[in-house]
């Protein structure tokens, strides 16, 4: 506790320069407002229900996107590594469309969905696909051989390897390109909602800000940016359990 | 990491026992054909599928006809204007992360303040959604060029600093050892050890930086307006003009690819020391 707290006392500093260049209006309160007033705003938006409706709505997005994302995703990029024609046809495809900036998508995928949920999940599912494609291609290219080998000659069938075998030893960059993806997921989610929607984080920092309320849209900033952080931190301790076989 | 996905090892080559000289010239040959199908083949059923009526031209415009748009986007100079304001917004934030990345890693990883003040807000800072604080960087400096390029610097400088941090915690220390030995002063176990050593991570940083520059520069084009390739996209978007909302996802996918490709070459050239070129050409 004592080390946590020596750790990330800068930020404690922060935080209180934060508090007190608003205090003193170094700089206008409609800039910067003090972060008592916006801890205030926050628990007040929290008490009224509009930022959990909000959020539910943005994390439910985020969610079915990453799922599709990592299902289909692992999927192909396993597929990628194991079966050569799917290779040949995938390599060039996953070559043209990974450097594309993801964002590119954000009008594309409301023309064709609309300004709902559906143009949302699309371009989080979209945009988080080809780092888990990749990250499961590299893995399962990796696996050794001699693994490989030695479950063949105990006679596994093909797909027994490849549950048995091939997973396993392509859960590391798998598990790796998915946390890519989830930090990924956030932007998408975060810039969609800015540009159009009803709803959503985005969507509440959009129409707070515009009304001029900026303590209220500073607490929701913050919320998200702590989500994101909170949702690595999560992936990464299930990270290390999953892969505590490993040494 | 010079190409992102490689083929499944040895596809190139002929199999044993076919005749050689024939074998030379018609493998490559199919194999290249290979190559481009899929390509070609996502092109034409793209073409196709718009023509079959199965979707009306405002949800899939014909490939043609946005490659048309672009023509004539690039003869009324539309284009050049845009991608270069894209280019100038992305690449100058990307040169200040690149500079600024490297010199607050070099500080966290040689000077024990500079660490204490730093790595938390970089632990905490790298993965949050910064995009978030778009609006309030607005709020700051307005919707010009200054506040695009800051969202963009604030995004894309993270990755950096990380991998700068970790690369130069790798060095060897035995190198760095034999180089004092060899009285080499501070200013040359710098330039000519630790950050030559460090060089692969960073360049390895500097491959997430670039992609993720370009992502936020299009949102911050698309949020504000301003010209630019995201800019022209929403405003098409505005005016229910699809064929340029596509058109758009083309030439930012040129541009990105060009990127990436120019940063792989970069790093190939820059390294062409280390072993990891080496593996490349054998």
């Amino acid at each position: 506790m004592k080390h946590f707290f020596i750790r990330y006392f800068p930020l404690l500093l922060l935080a209180i320069a934060w508090e007190l260049i608003a205090r003193l209006e170094l700089v206008s309160t409609s800039a910067l407002p003090p972060l008592s007033d916006v801890i205030v705003a926050g628990v007040d938006m929290i008490k009224d229900g509009e930022l959990v409706s909000n959020g539910a709505a943005s994390m439910y997005r985020a969610g079915v996107g990453l799922a599709l994302a990592i299902l289909i995703g692992g999927i192909l990029g396993i597929a990628m590594a194991w079966w050569k024609p799917v290779n040949v046809l995938l390599v060039p495809l996953v070559e043209i469309f990974y450097p594309l900036p993801k964002s590119a998508l954000i009008p594309v995928t409301v023309i064709w969905l609309g300004f709902g949920d559906g143009s949302k999940i699309l371009l989080i599912f979209l945009g988080c696909m080809l780092p888990v494609t990749i990250g499961a291609f590299n893995g399962a290219r990796s696996s050794e051989q001699v693994l490989v080998w030695s479950a063949r000659s105990m006679g596994a069938s093909r797909l027994r390897m490849l549950w048995d075998v091939v997973l396993p030893s392509a859960m590391p960059e798998l598990l790796n390109g998915i946390r890519t993806a989830l930090a990924l997921s956030f932007i998408l989610l975060v810039s969609s909602e800015l540009i159009v929607a009803q709803k959503g984080f985005g969507y509440l920092i959009g129409s707070l800000g515009a009304n001029g309320t900026y303590d209220a849209m500073y607490a929701v900033v913050l919320t998200v940016a702590f989500l994101g952080f909170a949702a690595d931190r999560l992936y990464l301790n299930i990270t290390k359990r999953t892969l505590a076989w490993r040494d | 990491m010079a190409r992102l996905v490689q083929t499944v090892s040895g596809s190139g080559e002929p199999p044993n026992g076919a005749p050689e000289k024939a074998v030379r010239f018609v493998y490559p040959l199919v194999w290249g054909f290979a190559r481009i199908f899929s390509v070609v083949a996502l092109a034409v059923a793209w073409e196709a599928l718009a023509r079959s009526g199965t979707f009306t031209p405002f949800q899939l415009p014909a490939l043609s006809a946005v490659l048309e748009r672009i023509w004539s986007d690039a003869v009324s100079g539309d284009l050049w204007i845009n991608t270069a304001l894209t280019l100038y917004r992305a690449l100058t934030a990307f040169a200040i992360c690149t500079v600024g990345g490297v010199i607050i890693g070099m500080a966290m990883s040689r000077n024990a303040f500079a660490y204490w003040f730093f790595d938390p807000i970089v632990s905490v800072g790298f993965p949050m959604p910064k995009i978030a604080f778009l609006p309030v960087v607005i709020l700051w400096l307005g919707v010009y060029d200054l506040s695009k390029i800051t969202i963009v610097v604030i995004d894309a400088i993270f990755p950096v600093i990380a991998a700068t941090v970790i690369a130069i915690q790798g060095v060897e220390r035995e190198l760095i050892w034999s180089a004092r030995n060899m009285g080499a002063t501070n200013r040359e176990l710098l330039h000519q050890i630790i950050l030559p050593a460090a060089l692969p991570q960073i360049l390895t940083g500097l491959q997430v930086a670039l992609p993720l520059s370009l992502i936020v520069a299009v949102v911050a084009e698309m949020l504000m307006g301003g010209y630019g390739l995201g800019g022209a996209m929403m405003t098409a978007s505005r005016f229910a003009n699809s064929t340029s909302v596509f058109a758009g996802i083309v030439e930012i996918a040129v541009v990105g690819y060009a990127l990436v490709k120019a940063m792989a070459l970069i790093r190939r050239r820059l390294l062409i020391w280390h072993q990891e070129s080496t593996y490349e050409f054998a």
